[in-house]
């Protein structure tokens, strides 16, 4: 997916996360900050790396600001960010598909 | 050295006769050589002691560069004591490479950060340790390691002589002219002053001081006038909002709830569970909701508890007026509820840190204890606890008095969610051991409890009580299915904070973090 402008989403409560993403480089660029860092900085990032990679976004600046969250907090939060950078958000969300 | 909680401790701490912790009870029977304080005649009658500032009474006291300065933490969050002494003895008296030996330290002392990052202050010496020094103690810019003890080990090492206190600042809410100090009947009333009484007993100085001068003789008194230098009246030792709660409230969140409910079951299916039991709890949501189940409990087998110890809030004050429980022993107040009982509620009696939890004296009230309901940050497959660091390895907390009634109680439950957003409460390794697992007994937690099996005989309780349980590795496994395996922490070599054992040997160390790049 090519992401389209800039877009957010999820929060900044304690267990969440906010991802905004916007347009890239020709590159993903990742931007991670966490409250849990030391024990799982690697397991996020490779979350987040993964998730943009079965959404098919190779060009992006991904901000995440992780609070704690579970990690199928983390994709569900990226995957909305992405739909909602490409207008996609509103309607025939491929469920089960691309997004799981 | 490799000590009995397997915990690599550097042979260069080892000096000095310190060993390694090797279990409990280690030092049962051994003889200690008290050591006293060199302190001053005043022979000649005296009207009043009160002098005109602190920094006069630092001066009268002989402070100079290098001494160890003691405080106490009944006004907690909201003390001003601290920072007020150490600004006039750093930044009036221009004093440096000095000590604070605190009861315990909070985010209120964050000032104290700056002095530590100056060089001012060499050392600490406490129980909690949070906020920006605790930031900068965990960043290595403490010039010797910071010691933490328990409640029970810092009186322990102070009539030991292992940390000689040259001046003692007393936080009272009321004094006399002559430091006769109470805890109750001024306008930063904190009721119990239990963790101030060793301190004014071996410093060589002491000084009071106060935001409310009353006549003489103020008693009974918490600290005596017979220990004291000096008062010094300042318009505020604290920010009565921050000293004591309103009311400590039940937590009404169903999750806390249900583990008390269980705690509770876990206390009534074993014997100690009689007329006459004995009983202390934290003020965490799910340890404080524990006596409320209990109370029904306590009703149902038409039981009445004999005493109760610990930090005391409005809860307990409510057993004892209603004739549940027959006496309250007190060493701090968590809200206005206890404050206003101590000493005035009939068998709310105030007592000291040695009383309550000191290893070394001839019987703390701890040794008598039969349940303790405490809360953990970490708990770990050997049932050692960690209420110290956070998971990013940074000193956030404080031990209290969770190493002393650990050990000191037949029955140590230790309750707690088994995860906390993405941190797993129930883990493989703890980061710290504050408590260690061989005074453990039981955890409760909202996905099942679990018993240490040092313990058969509470196993064979629970099962025939019908309470389910489940081994720790179990639970550990849950909520790492949750949260996902954490990766260990990154250290260097460098120790920033020892943990002192409560009998005085050395449990565990803190090292500094390495930066964590991703």
């Amino acid at each position: 997916m090519e992401i389209k402008k800039t877009a957010m989403a999820g929060t900044l409560e304690s267990s969440d996360a906010q991802v905004t993403v916007e347009p890239g480089n020709g590159t993903v660029e990742l931007e991670l900050s966490s409250s849990v860092m030391n024990q799982y900085g690697r397991q996020i990032k490779e979350t987040v790396l993964a998730t943009l990679e079965r959404l098919e976004v190779d060009n992006a600046k991904i901000t995440v600001v992780d609070k704690g969250a579970l990690d199928c907090t983390l994709a569900a939060r990226i995957e909305c960010a992405v739909f909602r950078s490409c207008d996609k958000a509103d309607k025939d969300i491929p469920w089960g598909g691309m997004i799981r | 050295m490799k000590n009995a909680v397997g915990r690599d401790i550097p042979e260069e701490l080892l000096v000095n006769g310190k060993e390694v912790y090797q279990g409990k009870n280690y030092l049962d029977g051994k003889y200690i050589q008290k050591a006293g304080p060199k302190t001053r005649r005043y022979e000649k009658p005296q009207e009043s002691k009160i002098v005109d500032s602190l920094a006069q009474a630092l001066r009268d006291c002989g402070a100079k560069s290098g001494m160890t300065f003691s405080f106490h933490h009944h006004l907690r969050d909201g003390d001003y004591v601290v920072n007020m002494v150490m600004k006039a003895a750093i930044e009036e008296l221009g004093l440096e490479d000095l000590t604070i030996a605190a009861t315990s330290l909070g985010s209120a002392h964050d000032p104290i950060a700056d002095y530590i990052e100056q060089g001012k202050v060499v050392g600490i010496q406490t129980s909690g340790i949070r906020g920006r020094m605790g930031e900068v103690v965990s960043a290595g810019k403490l010039k010797t390691p910071a010691i933490i003890r328990s409640h029970g080990g810092r009186p322990r090492a102070i009539e030991a002589g292992e940390v000689h206190i040259d001046i003692a600042f007393v936080a009272a809410p009321t004094s006399d002219c002559v430091g006769n100090c109470r805890g109750i009947g001024g306008k930063s009333d904190c009721g119990s002053m239990g963790y101030a009484m060793t301190d004014a007993k071996f410093a060589d100085h002491v000084v009071v001081v106060t935001d409310c001068l009353v006549d003489f003789p103020n008693y009974p008194a918490s600290v005596e006038a017979i220990d004291v230098d000096a008062v010094v009246v300042v318009d505020s030792i604290g920010n009565p909002k921050k000293i004591a709660s309103a009311a400590a409230r039940i937590s009404q969140n169903p999750r806390d709830l249900m583990m008390a409910e269980d705690v509770a079951r876990v206390i009534a299916s074993t014997p100690y569970f009689k007329e006459g039991f004995s009983f202390q709890t934290g003020v965490g949501g799910p340890s404080l909701a524990a006596n409320l189940f209990l109370e029904k409990l306590m009703d149902e087998r038409n039981i009445k508890m004999g005493w109760a110890i610990g930090g005391i809030c409005g809860p307990m004050v409510e057993l004892l007026k209603k004739g549940k429980v027959g006496k309250v022993i007190d060493v701090q107040d968590f809200d206005l509820d206890a404050v206003h009982s101590i000493n005035q509620t009939p068998n709310h009696f105030e007592m000291s840190a040695s009383q309550y939890a000191n290893p070394a004296n001839k019987g703390a009230f701890v040794n008598k204890l039969d349940f303790v309901v405490l809360a953990a940050l970490e708990i770990d497959t050997d049932f050692n606890v960690n209420v110290l660091t956070g998971s990013d390895g940074v000193l956030r907390g404080a031990p209290g008095g969770h190493p002393d009634t650990a050990a000191g109680s037949k029955v140590c439950i230790i309750v707690t969610p088994l995860t906390r957003g993405r941190m797993a409460t129930v883990c493989e390794h703890v980061v710290t051991v504050t408590t260690p697992g061989d005074c453990v007994d039981v955890l409760v937690t909202d996905y099942g409890i679990a018993v240490n099996p040092l313990r058969p005989d509470l196993i064979e309780c629970l099962d025939k009580a019908g309470i389910k349980h489940v081994t720790i590795e179990s639970l550990k496994e849950k909520a790492y299915s949750l949260v996902g395996r954490p990766d260990d922490l990154q250290w260097e070599d460098k120790v920033v904070a020892v943990l002192e054992a409560r009998d005085g040997t050395i449990l565990d160390v803190v090292r500094k973090i390495k930066p964590y790049k991703l």
